[in-house]
């Protein structure tokens, strides 16, 4: 069986690429999106939005005036 | 992709009930105190007016929530969407170590996110009650920024770090942003009394504990019901 070899290395090769698409994508992507929330509701500084979530920033220790 | 779909609908359901038990919780003792620090901030501008009345007709220009059931609804929603925000993190946080797998382990996260996104920023910029003196709004929001994220990579490093070394590193990062020392008004003052400040501090402190131990306890409940692959 000469392919032995090539079959290991391509379960190495698969197993990076499954740690890359299975978890560190689906990390980042889903961390943008957490970030962009937070950004929202916490730091955002047009007055409409801070005058909503005033007592939001307040209460979870955001720098907020 | 399955994985992505894991913690939204998770980080959604999470966030959902501990911003909504957080903005019970809040009704009960912070808002309270808010609300009474609002009292002497508004009659302070009263007092101040003819210095610089300008400023204050511009901030009663703009939309804000009326008391009472309408301002309540917009903190819930700033509640539940800044929840949602932080699962997204402990989500994909703990995707990076191949899921939470319970919620035993889900406090623990949430531990470490009370940690990072209240301890340790509130250390060195302690809870402001409204008409607080305080440094210029950029130079804390950066201080609080590197503080958080100081704080997260250090508290990775210390638990997930395979050497000493960058174990120590880990507390050198968790250390370093309180040695640099948060930003300070040239004078400390407040309009309000000093207890009501302390009772502001005691009471999110409380509210913000509750609300990370249930965040991390349903996010490590909701994940783990979920049968996606765990890798």
């Amino acid at each position: 069986m000469s392919s032995a070899p090539l079959l290991i290395n391509n379960v190495a090769v698969l197993s990076r690429s499954d740690a890359l698409k299975n978890r560190i994508l689906p990390s980042l992507l889903a961390a943008a999106l957490g970030l962009a929330l937070i950004y929202g509701a916490g730091f955002a500084e047009t007055s409409q939005l801070h005058n909503a979530t005033h007592d939001g920033r307040h209460s979870a220790s955001f720098p907020c005036h | 992709m399955s994985n992505l779909k894991m913690i939204i609908v998770s980080a959604l359901w999470a966030g959902l009930w501990a911003g909504l038990l957080l903005t019970a919780v809040q009704q009960l003792q912070v808002i309270p105190t808010l609300l009474q620090a609002e009292v002497y901030e508004q009659h302070a501008a009263i007092n101040h007016s003819h210095a610089d009345g300008q400023t204050h007709a511009n901030e009663a220009e703009s939309w804000q929530p009326q008391n009472g059931w309408e301002r309540t609804f917009f903190t819930a929603l700033a509640n539940i969407s800044l929840a949602v925000g932080f699962a997204l993190l402990l989500g994909a946080a703990s995707t990076l170590r191949g899921g939470i797998g319970g919620w035993r382990n889900g406090l623990l996260w949430g531990l470490a996110g009370y940690g990072i996104f209240f301890v340790a920023p509130s250390l060195g910029l302690p809870p402001e009650i409204p008409g607080t003196e305080a440094a210029n709004l950029n130079a804390r929001q950066l201080w609080w920024l590197m503080t958080v994220f100081d704080t997260a990579v250090g508290l990775w490093l210390l638990f997930f770090a395979k050497t000493k070394l960058n174990k120590l590193f880990g507390i050198v990062l968790l250390i370093s942003p309180h040695t640099i020392g948060a930003p300070q008004p040239d004078l400390h003052s407040s309009v309000a009394p000093v207890e009501l400040t302390n009772t502001f501090i005691a009471a999110t402190a409380f509210a913000n504990a509750v609300f990370w131990l249930a965040l991390g306890g349903l996010m490590g409940l909701f994940s783990s019901k979920n049968p996606a692959v765990k890798t």
